[in-house]
């Protein structure tokens, strides 16, 4: 079938097979950021949003994703220009492996968007299908509650902590 | 010899961070060759099985699938999947195909497809009959006379006794007068379980032919030069044909110190000679790679009514499965960084591992440490009680202290004698007053815990580790500078995530006198680095950031050199800083300025150099751990109030990646006490390989960790610095049981610690029972 889908703000037309998995299609298609690690759902280091709603895309078929809005871990931001969240997470320690942070940014995204001033108990109920087994998630707490503060313009945008500065 | 840091002590980011945060950074799986096969394994259904044949006739005619290999097909070698340094003192017990099998998920098969469906119905499509034979599923009775022989194989290696399924074995004798001098004996069993490391990527392999037909291994993997050195032994391959790369790495936590996939993505991209790649499914990651050792330690302990301990005698049963990757240097780890912890006259310590037909030990961060710190730490608990001494007073009195040496580190190394070693720094005590304040020991710990069914108690955990392999590890690095004055850093140490390539970059930086951001990194490609053994035993910040300081100090050399020639100066006293040479009198030369000079004008040269580093120093990192639990007595559950880690690393190169170390440590071992816990069938069948049923701790429940970095100055180390990266996972499970003894009053010696085993021995203790 044809697949007609908004990727990143882009309209694309890809060609999908019966029961592609929308996680392998992405891949497939150079979306690598999105990883793969239960294929069970259980890890959420697949997740993207789908019309705003963050699910994971290891158990989501790619043909469910007709004429929605689908938004990766690329669409978020770039090494140029990146989201806030991508800022806090670098600058708070809350990446190590990193291999878990596509999925935990796309939650974190989806609970700023509807909870700009996110309690910490917010944050870990949004974060709780998201596995990461590196960094015992204090850091990454931290994070989202410093990108919150940008977003909503309590606190300056940008890199204070930079390379080579104190803590 | 102590100075100020301007780099080495900074939290700067993490190199590679933003490129992971916005998708960037490649992993293996990320890389696309064209023309790649999709690899599968067959698995045993059994524990332990003759295979008599196998029919692969229908797999074949599959479309899409292009290779089937069985045992015939691959070259018979004996080898270890240990990732360790040669000679390795594992024994050569496994074949990268056999025609046995040894446990449920052992491979029997494996296949190449064009597609993940063919190659997962070849899989499906291969007879395969089996003589099955008796199992060994209990550890303790591995020994017995009547026990079926794991490795009956003749050309096995090194195996010490196989009739006896003994794997590995261990021990030593320091004192003649065991128990002579103790008012009071301690003598508990305790157990511990199967757990697995659940890197979020699993084991992942990709081979392919470059352009000079040369094997190029794209691995996800903590010890690239061994995993070339092992796949060159296993498939007899010239090594010079052979480049293995390791790319960015979903985590490791020692179950990639592990030449798992390597050999057997190399058989079939030899044989089809197209790409190849191998993936593990979650459930293939967790019962079928490798796993923590599980362990029956019994612990005896002599102790003096004024506090002395006189007497440690420490005998260890390691399970390590299968086969026994890591068996040796696992057990020997248990006596090697726990019982040096503290002072004794006699200190008795005996390890065997045994095979069974269960899962295959291998490398878990904390190797054996994190074991037997679980006895120890609960005996410690239980002796001071005795004696109506404050644990943490207790502690202080008995633990080794910077200038004193311990017996065990000459006896006992890795699966070898040991080196002797005085501990030049220790911030133990320290550690013990900063995390004990912020516990609220004093007002916590005893007392009354009040009448309602949540009890609350508080628990403390003393620990040491090593920083590196002494005597055996070694790493190496080389450094190139640039028109710009960057310098591009070339070395072995690999980073899996832990953010070594920021913190070697960091010494670098220190050395030449440059912002973080000047130094290159690219670190283990066995074609473009120098060696280094690999990111394991805690070795790369102590071992490897040597290697990369002495380099540095090399260079330097070099530029203050040419920095006098031009300037027709003696440069003897001059400082590099903010990418300038100042010399003595004031003048400054910039570092572009300098390496423009030696590239293009003045006595033409590349400003290089390189080193290698070796230690026969291991010092220990020390912390003390604190936890306030909640036991629901009425339903069992343990809930982690707060989680305090108070860790001495000496000098943290990054203190926001040191944190980050202690938490992630801390939080597995939690998970690891509470919940986590690979459970098996009566035929050996693991039962909840998936993570719905295999609990790893999620953001929701992860307890407040509060991380506490205790500066120390280690003398032997890169400014400072000792090792962070493991000691913090083995405080979690004795501290929190005697968090839940402080609590309810239950001393609980089988792990994990899960609502019904907690239940049960509250039952105990109501009829006035022992609860161990
Ligand atoms: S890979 Fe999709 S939830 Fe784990
Ligand atoms: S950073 Fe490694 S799993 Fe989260």
């Amino acid at each position: 079938m044809k697949l007609q889908m908004k990727l990143n703000g882009q309209q694309v037309e890809w060609e999908v097979v019966g029961n592609e998995l929308l996680l392998d299609l992405l891949r497939d298609r150079g979306f690598h950021g999105t990883k793969r690690g239960c294929e069970n759902g259980d890890c959420g280091c697949c997740a993207v949003q789908i019309d705003g709603k963050t699910l994971n895309s290891c158990i989501y078929l790619a043909g469910q994703a007709q004429g929605r809005a689908v938004t990766t871990i690329e669409g978020v931001g770039t090494m140029k220009k990146p989201h806030p969240l991508q800022t806090a997470l670098v600058e708070t320690g809350g990446v190590q492996c990193g291999f878990c942070i596509p999925g935990i940014i796309l939650s974190a995204k989806e609970l700023l968007e509807a909870t700009p001033n996110p309690k910490e108990t917010d944050i870990r109920e949004a974060l709780d299908g998201n596995l990461c087994r590196c960094t015992g998630y204090t850091k990454q707490f931290e994070a989202i509650k410093n990108a919150a503060k940008v977003l909503t313009g309590k606190k300056p945008r940008g890199s204070k902590a930079a390379s080579g500065g104190g803590k | 010899m102590k100075r100020k840091l301007v780099t080495a002590s900074k939290s700067v980011k993490k190199v590679d961070a933003l490129s992971m945060a916005t998708g960037r950074a490649l992993y293996v799986d990320d890389f696309q060759v064209p023309g790649m096969l999709i690899g599968k394994v067959l698995r045993s259904p059994h524990a332990h099985a003759k295979i008599l044949k196998i029919d692969a006739s229908e797999a074949k005619k599959i479309p899409g699938v292009v290779c089937v290999l069985t045992h015939k097909d691959v070259p018979r070698i004996p080898h270890t999947t240990a990732g360790q340094g040669y000679p390795e003192p594992s024994p050569y017990d496994t074949f990268i195909l056999d025609n046995k099998v040894r446990y449920v998920g052992d491979r029997v098969a494996a296949v190449a497809a064009e597609t993940r469906d063919a190659a997962e119905r070849a899989i499906r499509a291969i007879d395969v009959t089996y003589e099955v034979l008796p199992a060994v599923l209990d550890c303790e009775r591995a020994m017995d006379p009547d026990a079926p022989k794991i490795h009956d194989e003749d050309d096995a290696l090194r195996i010490p006794d196989a009739d006896r399924n003994l794997a590995a074995e261990m021990g030593f004798t320091i004192g003649t007068s065991f128990f002579e001098k103790a008012d009071y004996i301690f003598d508990r069993k305790f157990v511990t379980h199967y757990a697995q490391h659940c890197p979020i990527e699993p084991h992942i392999t990709m081979a392919y032919f470059d352009e000079q037909d040369r094997l190029v291994i794209r691995t996800s993997t903590q010890v690239p030069f061994h995993a070339r050195r092992i796949v060159a032994q296993a498939l007899r391959y010239p090594l010079k044909k052979i480049r293995v790369i390791k790319p960015r790495i979903g985590g490791g936590f020692g179950a990639k110190q592990e030449v798992l996939l390597e050999p057997l993505v190399a058989a079939l991209a030899v044989k089809t000679h197209r790409p190849v790649k191998i993936e593990l499914t979650r459930a293939e990651e967790t019962s079928a790679s490798r796993t923590r050792h599980p362990m029956v330690i019994h612990l005896r302990a002599g102790l003096k009514k004024d506090g002395i301990i006189t007497d440690l005698d420490m005998d260890v049963l390691s399970n390590t499965g299968a086969y026994g990757s890591h068996a040796l240097t696992v057990a020997c780890n248990t006596g090697s960084k726990v019982l040096p912890l503290y002072r004794a006259d006699n200190v008795k310590f005996d390890a065997k591992a045994v095979y069974t037909n269960l899962p295959v030990g291998g490398a878990y961060r904390g190797y054996g440490a994190t074991q037997a710190a679980y006895p120890m730490e609960c005996l410690i608990d239980e002796m001071a009680e005795r004696i109506g001494m404050d644990p943490l007073e207790f502690r202080k009195k008995n633990h080794i202290q910077e200038g004193e040496s311990s017996p065990v580190f000459k006896q006992l190394g890795e699966g070898r004698e040991g080196v002797a070693q005085t501990i030049m720094s220790c911030g133990l005590d320290r550690c013990i007053d900063l995390g004990a304040k912020e516990i609220k020991w004093k007002e916590k710990h005893g007392g009354d815990k009040g009448k309602g069914p949540l009890k609350r108690g508080v628990g403390v955990a003393t620990l040491m580790q090593g920083s590196s392999i002494p005597g055996i590890d070694m790493g190496a690095a080389s450094i190139k500078m640039n028109e710009d004055g960057s310098f591009n850093l070339l070395m072995g140490a690999t980073d899996l995530g832990t953010g070594s390539d920021t913190v070697l970059a960091q010494i670098a930086a220190e050395v030449l006198g440059v912002r973080t951001e000047d130094i290159i990194p690219y670190s283990s490609d066995t074609d473009m680095t120098p060696f280094d053994v690999g990111a394991y035993a805690s070795s790369t910040t102590y071992l490897s950031g040597m290697a990369v300081k002495k380099a540095a100090e090399e260079v330097k050399a070099q530029i203050l050199k040419v920095a006098g020639q031009m300037l027709d100066v003696d440069p003897t006293g001059s400082k590099l800083q903010d990418g300038m040479v100042v010399l003595p009198n004031g003048r400054r030369l910039t570092l572009a300025e300098i390496s423009l000079q030696s590239l293009y004008i003045l006595d033409q040269h590349q400003i290089m150099g390189s080193s290698s580093h070796i230690t026969t120093a291991s010092p220990p990192p020390f912390a003390a751990h604190f936890a306030e639990v909640e036991v629901d007595t009425e339903t069992g559950k343990v809930e982690v109030i707060k989680y305090v880690a108070a860790v001495d690393c000496g000098t943290a190169i990054n203190p926001r990646l040191a944190e980050g170390q202690t938490e992630g440590a801390v939080l597995n071992g939690i998970s690891y006490a509470l919940t986590e816990e690979i459970c098996f069938d009566s035929k050996g069948r693991p039962r909840n390989s998936t993570w719905t049923h295999y609990k790893i701790f999620n953001a929701a429940e992860a307890p407040p960790l509060k991380t506490i970095l205790v500066p120390t100055w280690e003398p032997t180390g890169p400014y400072g610095a000792k090792s962070v990266s493991e000691i913090s996972i083995n405080g979690p499970m004795p501290c929190l049981a005697n968090a839940i003894y402080d609590a309810v009053g239950i001393r609980l010696t089988e792990a994990p610690f899960t609502p019904e085993k907690v239940l049960k021995a509250l039952r105990l203790k109501a009829r006035g029972r022992r609860t161990d």
